[in-house]
């Protein structure tokens, strides 16, 4: 167990420089003549709260499905440690699942479903006894154990699911999208739970999802999948502040994106330049919302090079509750969103004339994302 | 939504069905079973419980009844211990060939039960094809008598007869069993024949009561069967009644034996939904 201050702290400990629990080499997978998952290697730190994040059929689900071992890999190895996990059958393996739909047996009180797994390793009756009211007090779910799943809650099912497979102290435990189905107030409230939760217990969680803001809030690292093919592994500051391609840039949070060409150290990209450090050709940028500023007139104007200034005619504002975004619309076919705080914006609405502004240093190179099927 | 004249008009065939081809003639069963046949072979209308007492003292009744019950019950048996293996192969490795096995199930169904009966008569009479057969590679001298009118033929028959009748109620409830639900059993250690008898074989259970109810009340009420390969030793309760309504001609005691039978099966029938209510899921 580490130490409740490097819990506190989570953030700031690294914890993919754990030592290694899981190791996916190479990992590949074709549904008849259709490629799933193409050459995934990911390394899955022990203790580690990763995410997998993608669209739907992004191939998400499937590598999950390969690592509790429901699918096989067309090929790649999975290692855990020195065991190579990939040819022993999902009931051989130190893994556990929370399924989509939580697939509790519904022939099975509470109770008996989360003791399922220490009942079919033949522990003793007292150690089952023990070890499910512990698993079921964790969960908070001891009032309801004598009860058959069908008379319980989405939300208490989903904790029922947690303790089932908790309860058999697997060296990674896998969820598959486990918040989708709850409502949106009951899904933020699992998603802090589960996180803590899994501080408490120190297992590695592989947690899948196609919500970013979710993997942004829960996860250590999120490893963003796109057609069967790892974008980015990170940390969600890493992966929101610097994203790697175009792609992940866009998937998580808005950006702008700007495409441009380096021509002797200048940057250009429509009506906008600004000093670079990159040999020359073609560039793609990513800049997010607030990192633009609404510059008011009488604003004492910085001359560095580094911020760039535009003017521009606000074409749309939306109200986001804190923030507003605003859609700026610069000429020469470049349209910028802002990001502000609410009340800053705009006050006039659509049509008003704004000059913005934007520190050069917070325009982050992307790779092109090419065209995938 | 819909008038009253559309509703009784709806309603008013049924109604009338089941009261004139249902109804009425259990209440006449009902009541002839309390009549009695005089001396001169003429049915006399008076009030009397003899058929039902004569049910209980005559050995030959209730035994032949008792028989029938046993060979029933090893139908079902034998049905279920052939059925539920292939209803699990069909639902979980039929793979794409899933509907051809399906219809094969069905098929034998559309084959008149007579010529099903038939065949088996051939195949097990002592000039029949297996008796031909033992001889022909010595491991019998002489044709063996017990296969053809005896009560294993019966059940043998009974059994090839009755046996699609519990495949497809069980084959229907392991299709309703969430695959997941197998899943997360091998998931939490379960090795596939712990997922067999911990999961699947009790979520199926609906399925198998259908079944084995199907194939005992058909095979307790069957009298072909007995009748063609039974022999004096085979001779099933069914038998009996129908005797009784030809050439004995004592009407009442087979309406007697008839309600006792009703008895029964409605008793089975109504245990059964509450089985398979207890042990549903969905």
């Amino acid at each position: 167990m580490p130490s409740l201050d490097a819990l506190s702290n989570a953030d700031a400990t690294d914890k993919s420089a754990n030592p290694t629990l899981l190791s996916i080499r190479n990992v590949a997978k074709n549904f008849g003549r259709n490629p799933v998952l193409r050459d995934v290697s990911l390394e899955i730190a022990e203790g580690e709260f990763l995410t997998i994040l993608g669209e739907s059929g992004s191939g998400k689900t499937t590598l999950l499905r390969i690592i509790a071992g429901f699918e096989t890999a067309s090929s790649g190895e999975l290692w855990m440690g020195t065991e190579r996990l990939d040819h022993k059958p999902p009931y051989r393996r130190r893994v556990n699942t929370v399924f989509q739909n939580y697939a509790l047996f519904p022939h099975l009180t509470v109770e008996e479903n989360v003791g399922y797994g220490l009942r079919v390793a033949k522990r003793p009756s007292a150690e089952i006894a023990q070890q499910v009211a512990e698993a079921l007090d964790k969960v908070k779910m001891t009032a309801h154990a004598k009860k058959k799943p069908s008379k319980i809650s989405g939300g208490q099912q989903q904790r029922v699911a947690l303790a089932r497979a908790l309860v058999n102290r697997p060296r990674l435990l896998l969820l598959d999208e486990p918040l989708s189905a709850l409502d949106a107030n009951l899904r933020r409230q699992m998603q802090v739970e589960l996180k803590s939760l899994q501080r408490e217990v120190g297992i590695a969680f592989v947690f899948v999802t196609h919500d970013q803001e979710e993997a942004m809030v829960m996860s250590d690292r999120i490893a963003l999948l796109r057609s069967g093919e790892l974008e980015q592994v990170a940390t969600p500051r890493e992966i929101y502040n610097r994203p790697a391609t175009a792609y992940v840039a866009q998937f998580i949070g808005h950006t702008n994106l700007l495409k441009g060409e380096v021509e002797g150290g200048v940057v250009r990209c429509t009506s906008l330049a600004w000093p670079v450090s990159l040999p020359d050709g073609p560039v793609l940028f990513s800049l997010r919302p607030e990192h633009i500023r609404l510059a008011s007139a009488d604003s004492a104007r910085s001359s560095d090079d580094e911020t760039v200034r535009v003017r521009g005619r606000v074409l749309h504002q939306a109200f986001h509750g804190a923030t507003e975004l605003i859609r700026v619309e610069c000429g020469n076919g470049l349209t910028l969103v802002v990001r502000t705080a609410s009340g800053r914006g705009a006050s006039n609405g659509a049509h008003q004339e704004v000059e913005l502004e934007f520190s050069a240093a917070d325009a982050v190179l992307v790779r092109e994302s090419p065209e995938r099927n | 939504m819909f008038s009253r004249a559309y509703k009784t008009v709806v309603t008013l065939p049924p109604l009338l069905w089941v009261t004139v081809f249902l109804l009425l003639p259990y209440l006449l069963m009902f009541c002839y079973s309390f009549w009695s046949v005089s001396p001169q072979q003429v049915i006399v209308h008076s009030w009397n419980l003899e058929n039902y007492k004569d049910l209980l003292r005559k050995a030959v009744y209730w035994q032949t009844l008792l028989r029938s019950m046993w060979i029933a019950a090893r139908v079902m048996l034998f049905s279920l211990l052939l059925g539920y293996p292939l209803a699990y192969f069909l639902s979980f490795y039929g793979g794409k060939r899933k509907d051809l096995l399906y219809q094969m199930v069905i098929i034998p169904l559309w084959v008149s039960y007579l010529v099903r009966a038939y065949a088996w008569k051939t195949i097990l009479g002592s000039d029949g094809v297996l008796n031909t057969l033992l001889q022909y590679v010595h491991l019998t001298k002489h044709p063996l008598d017990f296969l053809l009118y005896s009560p294993f033929a019966v059940v043998l028959t009974l059994t090839h007869i009755y046996t699609p009748f519990t495949i497809l109620p069980i084959y229907a409830a392991l299709e309703h069993i969430p695959r997941n639900l197998v899943e997360a059993s091998h998931d939490l250690g379960a090795t596939p024949a712990q997922t067999f008898w911990k999961v699947i074989f009790p979520l199926s259970i609906p399925g198998v009561v259908a079944g084995a109810t199907f194939a005992f009340v058909l095979s307790l009420g069957d009298f072909l069967a007995p009748l063609l390969l039974g022999g004096p030793s085979g001779i099933m309760i069914s038998n009996i009644v129908v005797s009784l309504f030809g050439a004995a001609y004592n009407w009442p005691l087979g309406a007697a034996i008839s309600l006792g039978m009703l008895v029964i099966v409605v008793s089975l029938l109504f245990l059964s939904e509450r089985l398979e209510k207890k042990w549903s899921f969905s």
